[in-house]
């Protein structure tokens, strides 16, 4: 465009001119403040916790829990892939040969002080047996609370074995 | 009634009676100031979160009723603030480290002295109060520099330095601000200035819209004397540290007091020089609502000072160098000119805003 040389001028100008009018007449500042005054009264979306709760996927990585089978077996033969595969080296597992000769664990200890819950002891476990549950809302108040022994994990999943079934149930078709 | 109810302490006490009774007074405006800025803190909390579309504090409560929810949040705030430990720090020069805040805040109530609550609601009706405001505002400036220098640190010290060299930049533009307030309303007296501003023209006959430019870099100057968002270089919370550092528990608390109580104030001046104090912009006509009063100083000074928190959820922090730009290159020479151009007004015809 080789126009005359005064037109630009003038257009420059009359930019200059516009720029300086939106500056000094906080034009844009009073477009930022538009934005906050809208969201002021638009819906919030804070979510009262104790009384409402986010929604969960039912792939939730929460507590641990060892389960049983519908005859009162626990599923866990001590085969160890979870214990080697945790990359936080939280679970502890000792094994022996039980009586009718199958083997089972003596001690299965979870410490979830070092657990970061990335759900791999689940996928490793060949027998679904060790299991990550939707529960979150737990603490210890003194040194060791947060070491699951076995005991504790099977009654884990026996109070909370409908949930986890339906949960696994969910997500078996994607597997 | 009054008079009759208050003959017997008067009677009582003799000579030491107006200092009682001046005590008392001060008290009756300190003690719901105190009571203002802490519920503003909450204000503030609530108003943000709202514009963050968030419900902010909305858990502690009075005796666990649960629709006073957040009401009594600042009272456990100050408790929290109270109990905790005061820490000084081994290097710092302990007097000045402790009176420092309390010089913070200090100079933020006395300049309430001069304030006509209503027409005749004044503690001190002093006919230089626009002077003794511009010199309580000033004194403000002290408690920072002392903290800073006290707290033996030099990052205080850098803070302190930064935010004296702000306040006392944007008090040239406030102080040019109030000259042309000066010029309008014929006096410093600040019931004066008030009742300069009472016509028929009611919202219009406020010094807002013939002081329209003084107005806005008035109430800007007035965030950055403050230390507020987005001028708040001082604090910033999340980046840089302030000449505040060192400063724990009551200290840091006494602080914030000041800060706040600021804030209330530089609203209640500009209420009171801007937008007609406690005039009602509605025609007497109207009965209750149509009474200037109390109330609509109330109401302008919670208009103005929930304008302070728009800004901050509004705005991102200036950089030190474009908030000293902004003081010196832009404000101080709009409100000289806006004075020059106000005293030739003043002259003309034109001019309309004589009683």
């Amino acid at each position: 465009m080789d126009a005359n040389p005064a037109v630009g001028m003038v257009e420059m100008m009359i930019q200059s001119i516009r720029k300086f009018f939106n500056t000094f007449l906080l034009f844009e500042l009073l477009k930022g403040m538009a934005v906050t005054g809208r969201y002021l009264f638009a819906r919030k979306i804070t979510v009262e916790y104790p009384e409402e709760k986010a929604p969960q996927s039912p792939r939730f990585r929460g507590l641990h829990a060892l389960r049983r089978y519908p005859n009162g077996e626990e599923r866990c033969i001590a085969c160890k892939l979870c214990e080697a595969v945790c990359p936080a080296l939280a679970i502890t597992i000792e094994s022996e040969q039980r009586e009718d000769g199958t083997r089972r664990t003596t001690r299965y200890d979870i410490d979830l002080t070092k657990c970061i819950f990335c759900g791999f002891c689940e996928e490793s476990c060949p027998v679904d047996s060790i299991v990550e549950t939707r529960i979150y809302e737990y603490h210890g108040e003194k040194r060791g609370d947060l070491i699951c022994t076995k005991p504790m994990l099977l009654a884990i999943g026996d109070a909370y074995e409908e949930q986890i079934a339906q949960d696994r149930a969910a997500d078996a078709k994607y597997r | 009634m009054l008079d009759s109810l208050l003959a017997y302490p008067q009677a009582l006490l003799g000579p030491l009676w107006p200092v009682v009774w001046t005590l008392v007074k001060i008290m009756l405006i300190v003690a719901p100031l105190m009571l203002c800025v802490a519920y503003l803190t909450l204000w503030e909390r609530k108003l943000i979160g709202y514009m963050q579309i968030r419900k902010g504090p909305n858990r502690v409560t009075f005796f666990g009723i649960r629709w006073l929810g957040g009401w009594a949040q600042p009272i456990a705030d100050g408790l929290k603030l109270l109990v905790k430990e005061v820490i000084i720090p081994a290097g710092s020069n302990k007097i000045l480290f402790v009176l420092a805040p309390v010089m913070a805040l200090g100079p933020a109530l006395a300049a309430w002295a001069v304030i006509p609550f209503s027409p005749e609601l004044i503690l001190s009706n002093i006919d230089a109060g626009l002077l003794y405001l511009m010199a309580m505002t000033s004194l403000g400036v002290y408690g920072i520099i002392i903290a800073g220098w006290a707290s033996n640190s030099k990052y205080a010290f850098l803070g302190s330095l930064r935010s004296a060299a702000q306040i006392v930049s944007y008090e040239i533009a406030m102080g040019f601000s109030l000259v042309g307030v000066l010029m309008a309303s014929q006096s410093l007296n600040l019931a004066e200035i008030v009742k300069a501003q009472q016509n028929s023209a009611g919202v219009f006959g406020w010094f807002w819209l013939p002081l329209f430019p003084l107005f806005i870099t008035y109430l800007i100057s007035g965030v950055a004397e403050t230390n507020r968002a987005p001028f708040d270089v001082a604090e910033g919370e999340s980046e840089i540290v302030g000449f505040h550092v060192e400063y724990s528990g009551m200290t840091f608390a006494v602080f914030s007091l000041a800060e706040y109580s600021a804030m209330i104030l530089i609203s209640t001046l500009t209420a009171i020089m801007f937008l007609g104090g406690w005039l009602s912009p509605f025609p007497v006509s109207w009965g209750v609502i149509g009474t200037g009063g109390f109330g609509w100083l109330f109401a302008k000074i919670f208009f103005v000072a929930s304008l302070f928190l728009w800004f901050r959820a509004t705005f991102p922090r200036y950089r030190y160098d474009q908030i000293m730009r902004l003081g010196w290159k832009v404000f101080i020479p709009v409100t000289l000119v806006w004075i020059v151009v106000l005293g030739a007004w003043m002259q003309t015809p034109l001019w309309v805003w004589w009683k």
